[in-house]
């Protein structure tokens, strides 16, 4: 090898010969837990948030185009397939929102404890199905008004 | 790892002594300010993304021209902004990580962040910009 990289994985045994480190095992290994799901979802709900912000880059910029851009725009977003999509985006929205505060929590040192991160785990679930079913509840009140 | 399928065992062929490989890891001295700039622009978040949420029920089935009035009141137009600002910026600092985690190869890795950064860059202007011409 000649990569600096790979040569730090790269070590001495007792008897003094060159042998590659062990490697921790791969994900599929484990028994899905609260601690990594809810991490995993993290991080997955902040790539999905991030593709989300090209619909919120459309949207502000088809408004500011003009009217038929923004008619094309809006009928795009209210079809079946915008309203799945936009369902989808507020799902991950509301996690990440609720899962941020949580590791916020875990950066000011709180919650480390394992019962209670299992607690606020959960927590963070149910937090994530109600505010998604309040959105849209209340989406549609607004709509039918 | 190949490496370790015969017996002779991995080797090293580099012009470098063990303790140079050592040399120079460690901390770079920047990623505190990556961590708290991550931090700060999610604190900011918490609010403006509600107030982002509320806003959209609020200008559902509205015209082009009654959401121009209302992004261009100057509360909404400051708000707007700030969320654009605080968003992309924790965007861009968030897929950074992802990436430095899971692309490996130099050459990709640095491609990668330099596309995504721009893109980040690109698409906050144009939300800023648009929210600026809808307001004035």
């Amino acid at each position: 090898m000649k990569n600096v990289h790979e040569a730090l994985m790269v070590g001495r045994n007792s008897e003094g010969k060159l042998v590659s480190r062990p490697l921790s095992p791969h994900l599929q290994v484990y028994k899905p837990q609260m601690s990594s799901m809810t991490s995993i979802f993290h991080r997955a709900t902040g790539c999905a948030l991030g593709l989300g912000t090209l619909i919120l880059t459309y949207w502000l910029v088809a408004a500011a185009a003009g009217d038929h851009a923004f008619a094309v725009a809006q009928a795009i977003i209210t079809s079946w397939l915008g309203l799945l999509v936009l369902f989808g985006f507020t799902v991950a929205l509301f996690y990440h929102f609720c899962n941020g505060i949580r590791h916020l929590a875990w950066d000011a040192g709180k919650g480390f404890e394992l019962p209670e991160m299992h607690r606020n785990g959960n927590i963070v679930l149910v937090a994530t199905a109600v505010l998604t079913v309040l959105f849209w509840v209340l989406g549609f009140v607004v709509w039918l008004a | 790892m190949s490496n370790l399928d015969n017996n002779a065992g991995p080797s090293v062929h580099m012009m470098r002594s063990q303790l140079g490989r050592a040399r120079g890891l460690g901390s770079a001295k920047i990623g505190v300010q990556h961590w708290w700039a991550q931090r700060v622009t999610a604190v900011a978040l918490l609010p403006l993304s509600l107030y982002f949420v509320l806003s959209v029920i609020r200008l559902e089935g509205h015209s082009r021209a009654q959401m121009a009035e209302f992004i261009g009141r100057p509360w909404n137009t400051v708000l707007y902004l700030c969320l654009i600002a605080a968003l992309f910026y924790h965007l861009a600092l968030g897929v950074q990580v992802v990436i430095e985690d899971y692309v490996h190869k130099d050459s990709t890795r640095i491609a990668s962040l330099l596309a995504v950064k721009g893109a980040c860059f690109f698409c906050a202007l144009a939300c800023a910009v648009s929210v600026l011409k809808l307001a004035f």
